[in-house]
């Protein structure tokens, strides 16, 4: 077996999404190479070759290939793909984005955001935003696949450095370029990476008052999130949104702030170590899955809390 | 212009699943199925693009058994001018849903095609992107904005870190995300004339698709249940809590 690993990353660092992905690898087993595309990404390169598994490192790096098109990564990719019996990205907004190209064009399915290897063609995958695991067989000759992140654990840099070798860029396709994108410039934790996050939701009422949960995040080094609902509210931007269709986390502790709970919320962080609820309706969903409930009004509960905090915390 | 849609029949979002015994899936029987949500957005960009005098024809296709054209006519009802159904008891994949678009494209030539970024049941999130590869068309995937011009589109799209905006040239596939609008309700006057719109009906055989299978679903069950329901009585015992006995602050 060998497995083809597509790095995720910003042309500067490599993006945890990847370490995750190289735990998946471990698990199927084999030869791990690991493909890093972009421009001036050599660092990138020589971050992604420490990691522990990694049997080397392949470096396809164009100036055109900075905002690297799916369309020319899903070339790329599959001029790779026949030396390998798996190929595997994250299943992030990068990996869904390229990745069905390559399986359409080596006419094999995708297996999409694997949570557990069972065997090298044997995958578990949560259907309906989680409330099912279906076991899934694959019997094509090159398995695609993308990695649900929070499902492994984050592949550690090692003692050695894997070799990095070139691979060739091919030629851009010039149906679609990148124009450009707005990313959001944060203060704290990305919520993926994130140990600790609190999100809110609908009860929030305003983005204003986003504050109060920025105020306890800084206290406790943690990511801000929010719901859908929060999102849709235009109280906060569309990349805080944990769920189905959002972020898909797993921290140790996840605070849901004015979060009723539906499912598609609940599928993006059920997975949570430690869950705590705050919410005014003692009946709201939220309550069945949360560890910690508080009953009440979050505009009194969460500044009492970030007291608290400040207190407590003063003499770590 | 002409822009082509494609519409799944899922259980609908407001049902709470329930896996089968025999674990060999979800049940579906008397279950209500409704349109998948990003879908609906998906007609409900067409439409809009046909309000702004930029787009001619809608075309609704859904691929399943026969109550799927209980989908295409609401995307009918909500302002698609014609159906295809193709008719298939099979369970068809993300692929063979792919292959059999494509078929359907060859045929109608549209020069955008619209789809939901992905389906609520099987959270594949596969199949636009495997149509425009096998079209060799460019994409623009997880839409909260498009642009649509003569030649070109210029899509804005939602990704992890915030947005990114492309332009890909036309003919294209763009997939929808949740913000790209919001899906109108067909009025009942739209519902009754929408009965009188064609839907024209095929299947894989005459298109002449493989839809066979790839994948073996070998189990489905039920993900572990988390036990909660402790509820606490001040910030104080629950910060307590947190530091000395789930230790996670």
């Amino acid at each position: 077996m060998a497995n083809l690993v597509i790095a995720e990353h910003d042309n500067k660092s490599l993006k945890g999404a990847t370490g995750h992905v190289v735990s998946a690898a471990t698990a199927i087993g084999g030869a791990i190479d690991l493909l890093v595309v972009g421009a001036h990404c050599r660092a990138v390169a020589e971050e992604a070759a420490k990691l522990a598994g990694v049997t080397k490192v392949l470096l396809a790096e164009a100036p055109a290939l900075e905002h690297a098109t799916a369309e020319d990564l899903a070339a790329l990719v599959l001029a790779l793909a026949k030396n390998y019996t798996h190929v595997l990205a994250p299943a992030t907004t990068f990996g869904k984005n390229f990745m069905p190209r390559v399986a359409a064009l080596l006419d094999v399915a995708q297996i999409s955001d694997i949570s557990a290897v069972t065997a090298p063609d044997t995958f578990e995958r949560p259907i309906y935003a989680g409330n099912a695991i279906a076991k899934v067989q694959s019997k094509d000759a090159i398995k695609i696949i993308t990695v649900r992140g929070t499902a492994f654990a984050q592949a550690k840099p090692g003692a050695n450095a894997a070799p990095i070798e070139m691979a060739a860029a091919p030629e851009a396709s010039g149906n679609a370029h990148f124009v450009g994108a707005e990313i959001a410039q944060l203060a704290r934790p990305e919520l993926t990476a994130a140990r600790i996050i609190i999100s809110g939701g609908r009860g929030m009422q305003s983005g204003d008052n986003f504050k109060i949960l920025e105020s306890v995040a800084d206290k406790l080094g943690a990511a801000v999130g929010a719901s859908r609902a929060a999102v849709d509210s235009g109280f906060v931007p569309n990349d805080y949104q944990v769920g189905q269709t959002g972020k898909i986390v797993a921290p140790d502790l996840y605070i849901a702030v004015g979060i009723s709970g539906a499912i598609q919320h609940l599928a993006g962080m059920k997975d949570s170590k430690v869950i705590v609820a705050i919410n005014k309706d003692e009946e709201a969903p939220i309550f069945q899955i949360a560890d910690y409930g508080l009953v009440g009004d979050l505009f009194q509960l969460v500044p009492a809390l970030d007291a608290e905090l400040a207190k407590k915390l003063v003499n770590r | 212009m002409k822009v082509l849609v494609a519409v799944k029949r899922v259980i609908d979002y407001n049902v709470k699943i329930r896996v089968k015994a025999d674990k060999t899936g979800v049940e579906t029987a008397n279950v209500k199925m409704s349109m998948n949500p990003f879908d609906e957005i998906a007609v409900e960009e067409a439409i809009r693009l046909k309000e702004a005098g930029k787009v001619s024809d809608i075309v609704a296709v859904s691929m399943g058994p026969t109550q799927c054209q209980e989908t295409i006519r609401t995307a009918l009802a909500m302002g698609a001018d014609r159906g295809i159904h193709v008719l298939s008891d099979q369970t068809l994949e993300p692929l063979a849903v792919a292959k059999l678009l494509k078929a359907i494209i060859a045929k109608e030539a549209p020069s955008l095609v619209i789809l939901g970024k992905q389906a609520i049941d099987d959270d594949c999130n596969q199949t636009g992107q495997m149509l425009a590869a096998l079209l060799n068309w460019p994409q623009g995937t997880f839409a909260s904005k498009l642009q649509l011009e003569a030649e070109s589109a210029k899509i804005t799209r939602e990704v992890d870190g915030g947005l990114e905006t492309i332009e890909v040239k036309l003919p294209a596939v763009m997939t929808t995300d949740l913000r790209l609008n919001e899906p109108r309700y067909a009025s009942l006057p739209n519902i009754m004339k929408a009965k009188k719109k064609p839907i024209e009906q095929t299947t894989p055989e005459a298109l002449g698709v493989d839809i066979a299978p790839r994948l073996t679903i070998l189990q489905v069950s039920e993900p572990q249940k988390r036990q909660g329901g402790k509820k606490l009585g001040s910030v104080e015992e629950l910060v307590d809590k947190l530091m000395h006995e789930a230790q996670v602050i």
